[in-house]
């Protein structure tokens, strides 16, 4: 991993550590950002995307995080998933203080900390399923995985799609194709999964496939970040986060959560969904 | 990633738009053909201009009367001739290196025989001459020592001169005139075919110098002298030698300059292998040129394919690639392209060099030099028209790619 871009910045891992126990006193936190701002110039003019977001994401949570388009929750997203720096601000990330760090070790975070689900799938066209999945691990230095192909199989398994594994995007539903995009995310073990706008692309019952799996992922103990403008999708999480103009202007705990699970009608768990 | 990974990406992705490939491969296949096939025809002139002067005979020195001056004044080459029978028996009684030696005279004028005639060369020569030139009889035999001092009137022809007097028979035994002189021929020399400079080297009657002298020149000056070593490596030595004998045995003192001038076969050759060498290096370069433009094609399709892709960049950005992951992929899939375009191209070299031999009987030559050099040089066309579009793709913003349309 590189070193932060200046000398005066420079932290050691043990420094991040006392920080973020100082900070936060709970080892159960997975994700903190404290003050995040945005600042995109345009031209002359400045747009405030964020302006000093404080959020706290313990592990294994599921949250919601909704707004109109222009209320920075994508911006948000691009800086939660280490793909893009905060103007000002700091952001812990699993224990590592993200905003100092070179574009290498950005890409290592977002290599072995987090997964992304996207509303367009983003999957690689003319590339088998298996592929797909597998390619995290094949950009993984850690050298966690031992077997990538074993991994990514068991991956595939994880989402009910054993079966599909040699398929490409092209011949799968969409439900399918953002299932192999779930997989994907998991393969490499990650601290947080985040999905923004997973279901946006999907009919109902698709949706509710895709919500019923990552409620089940949760139950397993993932911690999930879900990106959304619908609220019967934001329902569906333990939590809801609402921005607007770049202020969080509500973080309260869902009174009665939507159970995709139940509406689904058939034994819980991912195993047995239907292929759609 | 991994090599073998690396290249198994690069495969696939050049796969998956085959017929772009092979026209971008196209312009590399058609590049590195073209040099292979100039370079082919070159090196095989060169070649044969190689065996033309091998067939002079091998390890070949030759003395000729060289530029005298007087009183400061340049005479140019040759205007003063002090060579002599003397100077080759001292050559051949204390050289160490020169294995055989032998005066040169020659006349031009017309035999007669068989009712033909035939105007050509009479050089007079010793016994030495059929080993300097490395040329062996058809019919007959050489004449001997004996022979040279009696002064006999013995003559051995050349191929040309046979088949002209005497077409389609052994003229052994048989008698010629030459400037009314009757001589019997005793032998005919093996064909040697043309000098590099176009002459004809059949075109001659050997004679015993001592004879041409005397009985058909009149001329007692001689005009080269001759002489071999047994090896190329012994040919700077013998020179370095003969030319001390040759200042001793015309009473040369030290500051006098040489009045004679001692060159080697290889100082004939290299005058005629660095024509050719030009030549094959000028073909190579107009050949290279396809190469560039095929080179271009590559960089071309790379960027549209970097901007194609733009998705694919910013989907293995956001699961962890680092832009020099991305980079390296871009630059493998460009030199993956052009080596299997060099490699393409260097078969079609090989079969269009030989059927250009084919068709017009040049010869052609191919060596592993070539080729390496060649699959070399379209790497290094992948590499240094890959780099930019590689570097494109590396500096991609992810979210921006993400979101690219």
């Amino acid at each position: 991993m590189s070193g932060p871009p200046t000398l005066s910045s420079r932290t050691t891992h043990a420094d991040d550590l006392a920080a973020f126990r100082g900070g936060m006193n709970d080892n159960n936190v997975v994700m903190r950002t404290q003050g995040v701002c945005k600042v995109y110039s345009m031209g002359t003019t400045q747009v405030h995307a964020l302006r000093g977001v404080d959020l706290t994401v313990h592990r294994g949570e599921m949250i919601a995080i909704v707004g109109a388009s222009g209320s920075g929750k994508s911006t948000l997203m691009n800086i939660i998933g280490c793909l893009d720096y905060p103007t000002s601000g700091t952001y812990y990330l699993d224990g590592v203080q993200v905003e100092k760090m070179s574009k290498n070790a950005l890409a290592d975070i977002r290599n072995q900390k987090i997964g992304f689900v996207f509303q367009g799938f983003n999957l690689l066209a003319r590339t088998s399923a298996l592929e797909n999945v597998e390619l995290p691990l094949l950009y993984d230095r850690s050298g966690r995985k031992v077997n990538p192909r074993k991994a990514a199989r068991e991956a595939l398994e994880r989402v009910g799609l054993g079966d599909r594994t040699d398929h490409d995007p092209n011949e799968l539903s969409g439900g399918q194709q953002q299932r192999v995009a779930i997989a994907r995310a998991l393969v490499s073990s990650p601290a947080i999964l985040l999905a923004d706008e997973p279901t946006g692309n999907l009919d109902s019952q698709t949706s509710i496939e895709v919500l019923a799996l990552f409620q089940e992922l949760n139950r397993q103990g993932m911690t999930i970040l879900v990106v959304t403008h619908e609220r019967d999708i934001a329902t569906c999480a333990q939590r809801i986060i609402e921005l607007r103009d770049g202020y969080v202007i509500r973080d309260e705990a869902i009174r009665s959560r939507r159970d995709a699970i139940g509406e689904l009608k058939v034994k819980p768990g991912p195993e047995a969904l239907p292929t759609s | 990633m991994k090599g073998s990974t690396l290249i198994k990406v690069a495969s696939q992705s050049i796969l998956k738009n085959k017929m772009r490939t092979l026209l971008t491969m196209l312009g590399i296949v058609i590049g590195v053909g073209a040099v292979i096939v100039m370079v082919a025809i070159g090196q095989g002139a060169q070649g044969q201009i190689q065996r033309q002067i091998d067939s002079l005979g091998t390890n070949l020195i030759v003395i000729t009367p060289g530029a005298s001056s007087s009183g400061g004044v340049s005479r140019g080459a040759q205007t003063y001739n002090r060579l002599s029978i003397a100077d080759a028996d001292k050559i051949r009684n204390e050289s160490l290196y020169v294995n055989a030696v032998s005066p040169v005279v020659w006349t031009r004028t017309q035999a007669i025989g068989n009712g033909n005639n035939w105007r050509t060369s009479i050089n007079g020569v010793s016994t030495d001459y059929p080993v300097i030139r490395n040329w062996d009889l058809q019919y007959g035999r050489f004449f001997d020592s004996s022979e040279v001092r009696a002064q006999r009137r013995l003559v051995i022809l050349g191929h040309t001169v046979a088949e002209n007097l005497f077409p389609g028979e052994d003229p052994t035994g048989r008698r010629i005139q030459i400037r009314n002189v009757p001589v019997e021929v005793i032998g005919v020399l093996e064909p040697k075919g043309q000098t590099a400079s176009g002459s004809d080297q059949d075109d001659v009657i050997l004679a015993p110098y001592t004879s041409v002298q005397t009985r058909l020149s009149g001329w007692s000056r001689i005009f080269q002298i001759m002489a071999s070593t047994s090896t190329p490596a012994e040919l700077p030595r013998a020179q370095e030698e003969i030319t001390s004998i040759m200042r001793e045995s015309h009473r040369l003192s030290e500051w006098e300059e040489n009045d004679f001038t001692v060159r080697n076969q290889n100082d004939i050759a290299d005058a005629a292998q660095s024509t050719t060498e030009v030549m094959t290096m000028l073909l190579a370069a107009i050949a290279s040129i396809s190469l560039l433009v095929g080179g271009i094609g590559i960089m071309n399709i790379m960027l549209v394919s970097v901007t194609e892709r733009t998705r694919e960049i910013g989907i293995r950005m956001a699961i962890g690639a680092r832009g020099r992951d991305v980079m390296t992929q871009f630059l493998v899939e460009s030199i993956v392209m052009s080596v299997i375009g060099g490699m393409l191209g260097v078969a079609i070299g090989f079969g269009a060099a030989s059927l250009v031999a084919g068709a017009t009987g040049w010869s052609t030559a191919i060596s592993p030099e070539t080729v390496a050099v060649a699959l070399l040089f379209s790497a290094g066309v992948g590499i240094f028209f890959g780099f930019y579009p590689a570097r494109k793709a590396a500096g991609l913003n992810p979210i921006d790619a993400l979101r690219y349309e």
